[in-house]
């Protein structure tokens, strides 16, 4: 026997108690890293831009477009590696109109781009014979083949029950009717921001049946080979159309990402104050723990005194008591949030990537708890130390 | 030089707002090798001054010196340090704790002195074999008679082999038969190992068994 | 016969530390619950008050928010020809043309920018809005470029203050006026004229249509009519139910994660209520056991102490409901994704969800004080008499 199995005695004591107030702890600890995880999540978002793009949007906002014309006179710019287009197009399956997805009408010039983020990992066989350009997966044939094809995350795929080669019709919301879309390949994501939940599709198919032709562009992404040239070509990207009907605005892609996080306004906030409240109920549960704790034994503590124990050992015990069930409960309820919430791929919902609890939270949340011990532990443990002999004695009869 | 040497001691305690005076200047020695039994009657001052002995509480006055050490001169850590080496206690209610086994219990004072967990374990069944208890190392006070949990008391007591044991008590909650083999140790201890013993007691044929008999009333001595 | 309250009463009362320290966990999931509710009821109230009871909004067939629809021109003046589109004492239809574009503008105070929405009227159309009020300044004069602030993002946007100029497209509004609109998502937006700003943005034809109708029990009819007439292709809804059902996506959100967060702190809140309830059987063991020893039966020691569990979260449900109410009326701000822009509204602690905190707190009472009831009432009479 040494001083630590002591304590590990003592909790055995009441062994209920002990792990009533360890589960309360391991719960609290599962909230609170499930909140710093929403909070991670929200930074993992920034993440999915890269440096070296660049998005131009109107400067109005997302909802104004621009016209096609600008392609090429991005492209010409110098440095400029080459340029996508991307157009939301919103639309909502009939069949399922509970489940929103993203949907983007894009052109041929965003695979290659994208090809560091997302992979494809299975495709139908071409049905005609067309060459795939250079630096263009083989496996986008069918799709580029097709007017109405589209690529489909494969989480996407298995929420809505879908299978490759299959024809979906969506309805559309800004752009009204009926538009049947067939999948022709299914991407994983590379990286685990990129999400798996979006579905891109033929830019020229929305432009003609959607805008009659009119060629509008959503946003437009720009590849660049050097990002140390990022902030220069933004300027003059900008300056080229100040005065024109669409003026732009042309950012960094994590810039443009962290636009849409700060769009979440309060909510980051929000989640903090519930984390603190939630602390702060299960400092009480684990106070109240450790001064039951204390009182049954106040008889006990006079003995241990009387045999020799210094106050000050008797202190240590009582906040070694309370440090192992709480920092127990922390482990638990930390490490279960990580493993459950990125396990499972749970997905907030909105813009937003897979769920992620980054080890800074865990160990955030393994502090907390150690923390919420001592606090819980020092009045019971001080109480104890400064206890007189005489007194905790006479409370045995 | 006496093991116990009591001085002038005085004790009075608040007790709302009247002061209640339990030991009224006491003076009193006790020799190495003693076996002195302390009687009175109920409230008479027994056990402060047990405490006062034991140094788990202070007099208002006066000086309490255990083999050579003035306990007015120890305080907080020094006192606790002080306690473990040289003061056995037994107390009539045994005081043992309960989630800690036989052996667990005796080893509790040695947690206080420098030694390997080996050599703590040897010297905790050896105090439980001197008390007859070998053969119930691994039980918890629950399963033990009140005669057996007090003998793991005084094995507890014993194991950091200190000069002066305190008994209070030691057989008031006991049958007469458990009583009397309580006793028949006690006094082994006094006579083969040489310890001195203070023990209090209200029962006369307890007294009996001890080298001197002193008798408080009313925070006065009398032989 | 049952056990007097009383007792269970002063048994609380006489463990204060154990008591409070249970009770104010029970409290802070009750606070989190309500302000949860709060939440979601204050945003879901800024958009159903948008909407009057009295109008009725067209959008484009399929369209599922304002900016996703389109109205031409022609399709607005056919349908304000209509009828049974009420009319204003001057003779002109009650029905606002109005476009509804969103708008990126820098907040103010933090980093970041977000959308807002820019409604453009005609002068007549405050006819039809009649929640809409200026509080500080004046209206916009028609055919100017002079915009209105709702009140709730003027403080929340760079540009908003009055006096101050904000940009659209090419040309440079001045902010002359702030309006209240009942509590409303209105306020969360920036007014003008349709003649000035339709240019402004390169916008021609409308997003909605919103009009009072002559007889409102009419409205089935005429829905049918507007929307089978092809040269429309509009759909036409109650206002407020468009305006509610613009909240539908974003309110359940909350209501999920609010559900979610605090049915997690009440399992740690019950643990808390099982330990104290059980320290509370474990200190009156003699006392059960005479009660039993009396002639009480084990049904009414058990609830009795069901009762005092009751009792003691209770009071830590009265605790969550004042740490609650101060959080009322608080002005918070988001972006509701099915509109694409910012909503600032004000959480709203209604007296249902401070009944219902009581309620979840009365329930992890009756939760966490089960177990500890039942080894009350269960517990062997001799061995306790004698006393543990």
């Amino acid at each position: 026997m040494n001083f630590f199995s002591l304590v590990l005695v003592n909790l055995g004591r009441n062994k209920r108690r002990t792990i009533l107030t360890l589960l309360s702890v391991t719960v609290a600890l599962f909230l609170f890293c499930s909140l710093g995880g929403v909070l991670d999540t929200l930074q993992e978002a920034i993440k999915v831009g890269s440096e070296t793009r660049l998005v131009t949007r109107n400067a109005i906002s997302l909802v104004f477009p621009m016209p096609l014309s600008y392609r090429d006179r991005i492209a010409v710019l110098p440095g400029v590696k080459s340029v996508a287009l991307q157009n939301w197009f919103g639309a909502t399956d009939p069949k399922n109109p509970r489940n929103f997805f993203a949907q983007f009408g894009v052109d041929d010039a965003f695979f290659p781009i994208y090809a560091g983020d997302m992979t494809l990992v299975e495709a139908s066989p071409p049905q005609a014979d067309v060459a795939v350009p250079q630096g263009m997966d083989p496996k986008l044939a069918s799709y580029l083949a097709e007017q109405t094809a589209c690529v489909v995350g494969e989480k996407l795929l298995q929420k809505m029950g879908w299978k490759l080669g299959q024809t979906v019709t969506l309805s559309g919301t800004i752009y009204p009717g009926s538009w049947p879309f067939t999948i022709r390949a299914v991407y994983r994501a590379r990286k685990k921001s990129f999400g798996e939940e979006t579905m891109f599709f033929h830019w020229k198919y929305l432009n003609e049946h959607g805008m009659q032709g009119r060629a509008w562009v959503g946003v437009y992404v720009l590849d660049l080979g050097d990002p140390g040239r990022a902030a220069d070509l933004a300027k003059q990207v900008d300056a080229m159309f100040e005065n024109s009907d669409a003026a732009t605005r042309t950012e960094s892609e994590q810039a443009f990402q962290a636009g849409f996080v700060s769009m979440y306004g309060n909510i980051p906030f929000v989640l903090r104050v519930i984390g603190l409240a939630v602390v702060f109920a299960i400092l009480l549960v684990a106070a109240n723990t450790m001064m039951m704790a204390f009182r049954e034994r106040v008889s006990e503590f006079g003995v241990l005194k009387t045999l020799g124990f210094e106050d000050g050992m008797v202190f240590r015990m009582v906040l070694a008591e309370a440090a192992i069930i709480t920092l127990g409960g922390g482990l638990l309820g930390s490490l279960g949030a990580k493993l459950a919430i990125e396990g499972s791929g749970f997905n907030v919902g909105g813009f937003l990537p897979p769920m992620s609890v980054h080890w800074s939270t865990v160990a955030t949340g393994i502090g907390v708890a150690f923390l919420v011990g001592a606090v819980s532990g020092l009045i019971p443990a001080w109480q104890a130390a400064r206890l007189r002999i005489v007194e905790a004695l006479r409370r045995v009869e | 030089m006496a093991a116990v040497e009591i001085k002038q001691v005085r004790k009075v305690y608040q007790r709302d707002t009247q002061k209640v005076q339990v030991l009224d200047g006491i003076s009193l020695e006790i020799a190495k090798g003693d076996f002195v039994a302390l009687m009175g009657p109920s409230g008479s001052g027994k056990t402060t001054l047990l405490n006062l002995i034991g140094g788990l509480d202070r007099p208002t006055s006066g000086d309490v010196i255990v083999s050579g050490t003035s306990l007015s001169g120890l305080k907080g850590r020094k006192l606790a340090k002080w306690r473990a080496r040289n003061i056995g206690f037994i107390f009539q209610l045994y005081n043992l704790i309960p989630v800690l086994t036989a052996i667990q219990n005796v080893e509790l004072p040695l947690l206080l002195v420098p030694m390997s967990g080996k050599e703590r374990r040897k010297r905790a069944r050896t105090a439980l074999e001197l008390v007859g208890l070998g053969d119930r190392l691994a039980h918890y006070p629950r399963q033990l008679s009140g005669g057996q949990e007090q003998r793991v008391a005084i094995a507890r007591a014993l194991v950091s082999d200190p000069e002066v044991l305190l008994a209070d008590e030691p057989t008031g909650d006991l049958d007469r038969k458990s009583g009397e083999e309580i006793l028949n140790l006690v006094v082994r201890l006094n006579r083969e190992f040489g310890k001195t013993i203070l023990m209090v007691t209200h029962d006369p044929h307890a007294a009996e068994r001890a080298t001197h008999a002193l008798h408080l009333d009313k925070g006065v001595l009398s032989n | 016969m049952a056990i007097p309250l009383s007792y269970n009463i002063r048994n609380v009362l006489q463990r204060p530390v154990a008591t409070l320290t249970t009770a104010v966990g029970v409290g802070l999931t009750v606070t989190i619950f309500i302000g949860a509710l709060a939440l979601a009821a204050g945003f879901q109230e800024a958009l159903r008050q948008s909407g009057s009871a009295a109008n009725v909004i067209a959008l484009r067939k399929g369209a599922d928010s304002e900016i996703s629809s389109y109205i031409s021109r022609d399709a607005a003046n056919i349908v304000r020809a209509h009828p049974e589109v009420a009319t204003g004492p001057d003779g002109r239809p009650l029905a606002s043309p109005e476009m509804v574009v969103v708008t990126n503008k820098p907040r103010l105070g933090q980093p970041g920018s977000s959308n807002v929405t820019v409604r453009a009227i005609n002068p007549e159309g405050l006819a039809v809005r009649s929640a809409v009020k200026i509080v500080e300044g004046r209206m916009f004069t028609p055919g100017t470029d002079e915009a209105i602030v709702g009140k709730r993002i003027a403080p929340r946007f760079a540009g908003c203050g009055i006096g101050e100029k904000i940009r659209f497209g090419q040309r440079d509004f001045t902010v002359v006026g702030h309006f209240t609109a009942e509590g409303s998502a209105f306020e969360s937006e920036i007014w003008g004229d349709n003649a000035v700003l339709q240019p402004a943005l390169n916008r021609d034809g409308f997003q909605t249509l919103t009009f009072r109708m002559k007889d409102p029990a009419r409205f089935a009819a005429l829905k049918r009519e507007l929307e089978n007439d092809p040269r429309l292709q509009i759909q036409v809804q109650n206002e407020q139910n468009f305006y509610s059902s613009q909240s539908d996506m974003l309110s359940n959100i909350m209501r999920f994660m609010g559900v979610f967060i605090t049915a997690i702190m009440a399992v740690g809140a019950i643990f808390g209520a099982m330990n104290t309830m059980y320290a509370a059987v474990g200190q009156r063991t003699r006392e059960i056991a005479t009660l039993l020893v009396l002639g009480f039966s084990p049904a009414s020691v058990m609830v009795s102490f069901m009762i005092e569990s009751v009792f003691l979260s209770l009071i830590g449900g009265a605790i969550g409901c004042l740490l609650a109410l101060p959080i009322n009326g608080i002005v918070t701000s988001t972006t509701n994704f099915q509109s694409f822009s910012e909503v600032a509204f004000a959480f709203r602690v209604t007296p249902p969800a401070l009944l219902a905190g009581l309620i979840f707190a009365a329930l992890m009472g009756a939760v966490g004080g089960f177990l500890p009831a039942l080894h009350a009432a269960r517990q062997p009479l001799a061995a306790s008499l004698r006393g543990m």
